[in-house]
């Protein structure tokens, strides 16, 4: 589904990402660790397409497509989805009516006609009862005044209604009390499927407890430097990220 | 809802910018005495009526044009304008198919019905309208359904024949033609507007509403609205305004007179689109409007709101003087300026009467080489007890090259006021258009997204036909502005 090659990417000449290879199958999750400032972000972003990052070299094929080439609004529309680390408010602007717009336009991007508007509100209580998002959230402008954690719930809910082929969650546990995390983990557990791949971005063990990741890699410095199952977490969070900077001699 | 509208709008110009193939009844250009006499004896005015334009005009003549204002335009050649234009025929109306037919199309271009019929089966909401064009009211819908319960809405030089009383009374009481510059000219040379009154006790039971439309070049349109709300009565009146695209700039100077009595309440709702130039800012309108309402007696209320995305140029400030007791003013405003348009904006509320109260909520969006200023008073007179104001002013940036103002002026006389006010400004930010761009949606719908959210609570307060408008209007307004 994702093959990602030797990308190099970097910001204002910096280079943040230094030679990523990635290859994510449909029905897997990824886990992705690494230490803080180690480019876990800048991948997320680099994959959504986020323009204030040049891509210096490598490619990314995304079920056949040069990832690279597209917008990023068309990257949504063919199925990468982003969880953000920090989710954006935007005042006003109603959640219900944000993710109906969404919808719209990737079903016109694929040749459908605007969801019925029956059918909308079908899906909003659906997918809400999934992730447990209280119904006045579903109603408040996109996540003004949420709490920490209503953000990341409201993440989820955004991706279990968008249906998305390709899931990044970048940090979504952070924030999250120990029910919270449950909660939103059983909910993207629920959404997988043999179509879809999940990559999750996280610095805690925890939560690969409740989504079982089928591969662990560790980002460092802009590069995979170790991958493994999801031994690998459980090791990293004994020892911490030494062992793997001493087992790479930096 | 606002993204189906988005969505057909989001790939057109200014779509208004036709022009009509219709054969008009002009004035010479320039502006004399003699142009002043032939106004008002093409109206058949009466002789009070005439005196009043002359006193006017003779007043008009001492004064300066201001330039207190955030804004910069080559001053109009007074003489070099076209102060009356009536589209022929001119002979009374009985019904629609003596209408010249290339009119009803103009108003057919602008989704105004001027049939009654098509209204009255229509599913949702009833609009009377009048419709007014270059300077002269055209038709006004469902008369006679008003006049069952006793309210008049004409246009104003027919009330000038038929309701003289009335215009005597109140004509000049709000705005006299001694206020200012434009108005002191638009008292002089006005050709017509809408004149509306509301009985004793009377809800209005349909939304009113006046189209403005200039058609003929080279002409300054300067119509006069006056409305009054006699005691305990309700009326909810709209006002849109659009103009073909021309190179030059046409000059619009309107006076708006509200008058609320005891207990009365009136929503004043304007979509102003007049055309605002071209991308290098050549041609648009220059719109000089002088808007005020008071609240005369006890418990009234009086409510702008507006949404301005045209003209090039913008000088209008809707007020309220808050005289009688417990009165409320209220000031809603969208203001949005791109490429070169410039617009200084704002209100004035002046409060007089006991526990008066009054809230103001202006929005501006600046894009392109734009300039949007918010002028706005808030005055509390002495013996003006327990009054209160709130004001917020929000301006929002799109780029680097525009530019927002605020000039907020606070004057307290009395000890008991309390004034609150608020403002911020923000930039449409990259993370609110990359968060939409993840979701799949693209900058232009984003823009338009965010931009309405941002507006919302003053989109709110516009009545439902007038809201959906004034969104695609937002968005079609601020294509282009970014990226
Ligand atoms: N706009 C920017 N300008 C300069 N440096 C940047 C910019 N954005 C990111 N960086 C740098 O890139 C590096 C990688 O950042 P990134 O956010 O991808 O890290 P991360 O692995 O997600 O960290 P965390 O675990 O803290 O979320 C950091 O050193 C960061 O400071
Ligand atoms: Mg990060």
């Amino acid at each position: 589904m994702l093959t990602i090659k030797n990308l190099h990417a970097s910001i204002d000449g910096k280079e943040i990402l230094r030679g990523i290879n990635l290859e994510v199958k449909a029905g897997e999750v990824h886990a992705i660790m690494g230490p803080n400032g180690s480019g876990k972000s800048t991948l997320s972003s680099v994959l959504a397409g986020r323009e204030d990052y040049d891509v210096t070299e490598g490619e990314v094929i995304f079920n056949g497509k040069n990832l690279l080439e597209l917008s990023p609004e068309d990257r949504a529309r063919e199925g990468v989805f982003l969880a953000f680390q920090y989710p954006v408010e935007i005042p006003g602007v109603s959640n219900v009516n944000f993710l109906k717009t969404a919808i719209n336009e990737i079903r016109a991007y694929k040749g459908l006609d605007p969801m019925e508007a029956k059918d909308f509100l079908a899906l909003v209580k659906e997918k809400q009862k999934l992730v447990e998002l209280d119904g006045k959230l579903a109603n408040r402008s996109v996540n003004e005044g949420f709490s920490g954690g209503e953000k990341k719930r409201n993440e989820i809910f955004q991706m279990a209604m968008l249906e998305p082929k390709l899931a990044i969650l970048d940090e979504t546990d952070s924030g999250l009390d120990i029910d919270a995390l449950r909660i939103v983990a059983g909910g993207v557990n629920k959404l997988k499927s043999k179509d879809n791949a999940t990559i999750v971005i996280t610095h805690y063990q925890r939560l690969l407890d409740y989504i079982v990741p089928d591969f662990v890699h560790v980002l460092y410095k802009g590069q995979i430097v170790k991958s493994g199952t999801k031994e690998l977490a459980l090791e990293l969070e004994e020892k911490g990220y030494d062992f793997i900077k001493e087992e790479i001699g930096a | 809802m606002a993204n189906e509208i988005l969505e057909e709008h989001i790939n057109s110009d200014y779509k208004y910018g036709f022009v009509t193939d219709i054969e008009s009844d002009n004035a010479p250009k320039g502006l004399n005495e003699d142009i002043v006499r032939f106004i008002s004896k093409k109206k058949n005015e009466p002789e009070w009526m005439l005196e009043y334009r002359l006193k006017a005009f003779a007043y008009w003549k001492t004064l300066e044009e201001p330039n207190w204002a955030h804004v910069f335009y080559p001053k109009p050649n007074f003489q070099d304008i076209i102060y009356y234009s009536a589209p022929k025929p001119k002979k009374e109306l009985k019904s629609l198919d003596e209408v010249d037919p290339e009119l009803l199309k103009t108003f057919e271009k602008l989704g105004i019905s001027l049939e009654e019929q098509k209204r009255l089966s229509g599913v949702e909401s009833r609009i009377a309208v009048d419709a007014v064009i270059d300077s002269v009211s055209v038709k006004t819908t469902f008369k006679e359904t008003l006049s069952e319960k006793g309210i008049i809405f004409c246009s104003f030089s027919e009330a000038v024949q038929e309701h003289p009383e009335l215009i005597k009374k109140y004509m000049g009481t709000v705005v006299p033609h001694t206020d200012n510059f434009y108005a002191a000219l638009n008292a002089a040379v006005f050709s017509d507007g809408s004149f509306c009154y509301i009985p004793k006790g009377v809800r209005c039971p349909m939304e009113l509403s006046t189209y403005f439309r200039i058609n003929a070049s080279g002409t300054g349109q300067f119509e006069r609205t006056l409305l009054v709300a006699d005691e305990g009565s309700y009326v909810s009146y709209l006002e849109g305004c659009t103009a073909p695209m021309r190179d030059e700039n046409q000059l619009h100077a309107a006076v708006v007179e509200i008058v609320a009595h005891k207990g009365a309440e009136v929503k004043y709702s304007t979509v102003q689109n007049w055309y605002p130039g071209d991308k290098e800012g050549k041609g648009g309108i220059f719109n000089f409007v002088t808007k005020r309402g008071i609240c005369l007696e006890d418990n009234s209320k009086i409510s702008w709101t507006q949404v301005e995305t045209g003209s090039a140029v913008t000088w209008k400030y809707p007020s309220v003087i808050l005289k009688g007791d417990n009165s409320v003013g209220e000031f809603y405003s969208v203001a949005v300026t791109n490429n070169y348009q410039q617009a200084d904006t704002g209100t004035k509320m002046m409060h007089l009467g006991k526990n008066t109260r009054s809230t103001i909520i202006s929005k501006g969006i600046s894009a392109g080489f734009s300039n949007n200023s918010y002028r706005g008073l808030v005055r509390i007179a002495k013996g003006a007890s327990n009054a209160r104001n709130f004001s917020q002013c929000d301006s929002l940036l799109m780029g680097d090259k525009c530019g927002a103002h605020t000039f907020p002026y606070i004057e307290i006389k009395d000890k008991s006021g309390i004034v609150e006010h608020e403002a911020t400004t923000s930039k449409i930010g990259e993370d609110q258009l990359f968060y939409c761009k993840q979701r799949g949606i693209d900058t232009e719908k984003a823009i338009g997204l965010i931009v309405n959210g941002y507006c919302k609570e003053v989109l709110n307060k516009l009545p439902m036909e007038f809201a959906v408008e004034a969104q695609k209007l937002l968005a079609v307004s601020l294509e282009g502005s970014v990226g």
